[in-house]
């Protein structure tokens, strides 16, 4: 990619994500009401995006080859666990992280 | 308000009170944008990108998981229409932030421009949730919760981008702390919620178009599945009055 193709691409998700920033302020006016429909979508999807994004993280996993998904799967356990048990972000992050990669790069390798 | 010469003090003062109301709220993303901004600054470097490419994303896209994704978009082949695509799919969320905000940005005059730009996940949730001291200037108040937050992540994504090349450890695996990241956002709104039927429709939804699609083409027929599935789902679970 030349460097005109990389300032497009992000140029492109500069616009994008802006777009998604402005938009309900430029459609939703404060002076009208917001569509309840709208307001029902605003309190549930989150909730199901956080969910997508999981999977999206781990969409290049395969659990029919190499490592099966393994080390995914022990990290994962690992960054819940830290989380139920201090609930402290920072950690529950790190502490998987490390976890992954002690495993991708010592255990299955 | 009228503009005497008084009020240049009385209007510096205001904005110090803020500023202090509002910095302990983002102690906690200090800790944590620092990190992953490093991670991702990193991410970068060893991906062979100058440390411009990190902090110029941070600056403008500030969005951890979509800066996470134009590395990979970066890497492959150019394809804006597709990074176009690919952006509103990741960010479309920021709508339903934006829905919430509706309210709250009111009257804040030119400094509504900049909460909006920087209507990020974790800065959304503190100026959402934040009981904002009596006194203090609202507007001002989430001024700063953003500013600060997005200063953490500029300097984070620098500083790794800039130390990156002088890290002679393996960082093989270092990526996952993207995945880690969302594990620990599901599951923190997870313990929060009533109900989990929203997130379980998304887990499902998206396993199951992965299942069906490649791991490029599964996001669109995932986010129609989701909107179809809490559409069907919307009056029993309104009805449930379960939906927070």
């Amino acid at each position: 990619m030349t460097v005109t193709q990389q300032i497009i691409t992000i140029g492109v998700c500069v616009i994008g994500t802006m777009l998604t920033r402005y938009l309900p302020f430029i459609l939703f006016s404060s002076d009208r009401t917001t569509p309840k429909y709208i307001e029902y979508l605003g309190k549930v999807l989150p909730a199901a995006i956080f969910g997508m994004l999981v999977i999206y993280c781990l969409k290049d996993v395969s659990f029919v080859s190499g490592s099966h998904g393994i080390p995914e799967l022990i990290a994962i356990g690992v960054t819940a666990g830290l989380h139920f048990r201090f609930h402290q972000m920072l950690l529950s992050i790190a502490g998987g992280t490390l976890c992954y990669m002690l495993l991708v790069q010592f255990v299955f390798v | 308000m009228e503009n005497t010469e008084n009020t240049v003090p009385a209007r510096s003062s205001v904005r110090l009170t803020a500023l202090k109301a509002a910095f302990p709220h983002t102690i906690p993303i200090m800790a944590g944008f620092l990190f992953l901004g490093i991670a991702y600054g990193i991410y970068m470097n060893v991906s062979g990108f100058s440390f411009v490419y990190p902090m110029l994303t941070a600056l403008l896209v500030y969005g951890g998981s979509l800066e996470f994704v134009i590395v990979s978009m970066l890497l492959a082949p150019f394809a804006p229409l597709q990074a176009f695509l690919m952006t509103l799919m990741i960010q479309a969320r920021h709508l339903f932030y934006g829905i919430s905000m509706l309210d709250r940005f009111k009257d804040t005059g030119w400094k509504k421009y900049y909460l909006i730009f920087g209507l990020c996940d974790e800065t959304f949730s503190i100026n959402y949730t934040a009981e904002i001291p009596e006194g203090v200037d609202k507007g001002w108040f989430m001024f700063f919760v953003t500013l600060l937050n997005q200063i953490y992540w500029v300097a984070g994504s620098t500083l790794g981008g800039i130390f990156g090349s002088f890290i002679s450890f393996n960082t093989e695996g270092l990526g996952f702390v993207m995945a880690a990241m969302f594990v620990v956002i599901f599951l923190s709104n997870w313990e929060k919620e009533d109900n989990h039927t929203a997130s379980l429709v998304g887990l499902a939804a998206a396993a199951a178009c992965r299942l069906f699609f490649s791991a490029d083409d599964f996001m669109i027929p995932t986010m129609i599945a989701i909107l179809c599935g809490l559409t069907l789902l919307r009056q029993p679970l309104e009805r449930g009055g379960k939906v927070q």
